[in-house]
């Protein structure tokens, strides 16, 4: 005897997917489904639950081939429009970091920097088809024996070009503020002294791991929503990290859990895929990311009747105690309460903002439903489970 | 009480001459600079609110016009590049007038340029840089 009323296989969801006939539901409505019939008529009526995030996500970066020219390089220093590129591959392989900021950007001389273009903007201009200029040097050897090249490609052009991003889709996240009395800048945004503000940065009930805490379903070899395109989980992300306090219902209370995804850049679109800026921080590129649940049995429908009310997270001091390594949070708050447009903090009202589009993120979660309902789009079996906790 | 938020250039010529403090002096306005400075090429630009009954605002208006200086409301001046906001809501929080804030029903980022002040916060705290402010541009051409 099972554990669970309902049961159903990725095959037969796939079946029904091929005949047009699965119910595909986003995240969010699934809130209402989950809440109106409980978890056991919801896992019967609904086979797929899609979500979506679009942030900015540092960590993101990708592996281009840019072919062999006559007579060849081997490439030990590699440029892309001024942004500089890892070339210690192989002699045309490089890697192009979202947070590379191009060569002789003022960087934070003048306070706060602006940091206009990196290699998130680069990753953009080629998605969007833009020529990108390539510089590269070498000390020249036998076999190859070119020590400057200059061109222009196009993403087209490239042999290979991969997104391969090694920690994305952050299970929770910060809530930023700051309580000292001096304006800082950080990856969580401009922070207002004595608590001006505080900036939160992730989809809530529509982010692809709230509605999978504890990754029954999601794994490595999960077919996903890339930048606009398909991609996959290839691996648990860095930084990963699921033994954290969580709630009764087992959403993660602190960051926890991330992905490393992968797809091919020749199939996004440019935008789910956009450069950003951080104000005296750095650059970094926002992605857009939406990953199918399969709905196996009433537990996984139970998940993803996740609501932003359900999901904590906390608040924690960016002027003092988050550079110093100090944990302790200021308070915890709901999803719910950060989407009102205030929070209490120590008696203090204090106006939040969103650092994550959840209008995005809707759409995005929206245009892989629609994926799925067309049949353009099925679901796979996690090759590998990531490591994760007992829930 | 009749507001309005201006952007006010003044030429070389009259940028030495006090005609702001004639709007409360001759036409019983009241006024709050909120920003003020004179460029490179000796032009002056200020953002100015201007409060008090809608006729005195206009004769006031009329009066700065006929010394030379040049009018515009600041959202004819200030404009979202809609083509690249992503709509992440990083400037709400910074914008101190509630011109950018979120809409509940769509959440979407909402500007509404006539609540805009032009302190221009928004424009290096946006990640994509959608803001676009005419003055600040003028400025780096003269």
């Amino acid at each position: 005897m099972s554990k669970y009323a309902v049961q159903k296989s990725i095959q037969e969801i796939n079946e029904k997917i091929k005949k047009g006939k699965a119910v595909v539901v986003t995240a969010d409505e699934m809130v209402e489904i989950v809440r109106e019939k409980g978890e056991k008529e919801a896992a019967k009526k609904v086979d797929v639950v899609t979500t979506g995030t679009f942030s900015p996500m540092c960590s993101s970066g990708a592996f281009i081939n840019f072919g062999h020219s006559v007579p060849g390089i081997k490439a030990s220093k590699v440029w892309l429009n001024g942004v500089p590129a890892y070339a210690g591959l192989a002699a045309v392989d490089i890697y192009i970091g979202c947070t590379e900021p191009r060569e002789g950007d003022p960087l934070n001389k003048v306070y706060p920097g602006e940091f206009l273009y990196g290699g998130g903007h680069v990753i953009q201009d080629l998605v969007s088809g833009k020529p990108v200029l390539l510089e590269a040097e070498a000390y020249g050897t036998h076999c190859y024996p070119r020590k400057r090249l200059e061109k222009r490609v196009t993403l087209k052009d490239l042999p290979f070009a991969q997104l391969c991003n090694p920690r994305n889709a952050y299970q929770n996240y910060n809530c930023a503020v700051n309580v000292t009395t001096k304006t800082i800048y950080t990856y969580m945004g401009t922070l207002k002294p004595k608590m001006g503000n505080a900036n939160y940065c992730t989809s809530g009930q529509l982010s692809p791991l709230f509605n999978d805490p504890y990754y029954k379903t999601i794994g490595m070899g999960t077919r996903i929503f890339l930048g606009g395109g398909i991609g996959y989980i290839v691996s648990h992300g860095t930084q990963h990290n699921p033994d954290v306090p969580r709630t009764e219902k087992g959403i993660p209370k602190r960051p926890s859990g991330t992905l490393m995804v992968l797809g091919d850049l020749k199939g996004m679109n440019s935008r789910y895929l956009v450069g950003v800026s951080i104000l005296g921080y750095g650059c970094s590129l926002a992605v857009g990311i939406g990953v199918p649940i399969p709905i196996l049995n009433e537990e996984i429908a139970m998940y993803t009747g996740v609501s932003d009310e359900d999901i904590v997270t906390q608040v924690v001091d960016y002027g003092l105690d988050y550079p110093m390594g100090k944990g302790k949070p200021l308070a915890e708050v709901t999803y719910k309460e950060l989407r009102s447009g205030s929070i209490r903090v120590n008696g203090k009202e204090v106006p939040t903002s969103p650092l994550s589009s959840y209008a995005r993120a809707k759409e995005i979660a929206s245009k892989l439903k629609k994926w799925i309902e067309e049949g353009q789009f099925l679901l796979t079996e996690a090759q590998a489970p990531l490591p994760t906790v007992e829930g | 009480m009749y507001t309005r938020i201006l952007v006010l250039r003044f030429p070389p010529e009259i940028t030495d001459k006090p005609l702001v403090c004639s709007l409360a002096r001759e036409f019983d306005l009241c006024f709050n600079i909120l920003k003020a400075e004179i460029l490179p090429g000796q032009e002056g630009l200020m953002v100015l609110e201007l409060s008090g009954h809608k006729k005195h605002v206009s004769e006031g208006l009329k009066y700065l016009k006929a010394q030379g200086v040049k009018v515009k409301s600041v959202a004819q001046e200030i404009r979202r590049n809609d083509d690249i906001c992503i709509h992440c809501g990083a400037c709400t929080g910074i914008c101190p007038t509630n011109a950018l804030k979120i809409d509940p029903e769509t959440q979407e980022v909402r500007f509404d340029p006539k609540m805009c002040k032009g302190c221009e916060l928004c424009v290096v705290v946006c990640p994509v840089r959608a803001m676009e402010i005419r003055f600040a541009k003028e400025k780096a051409l003269t």
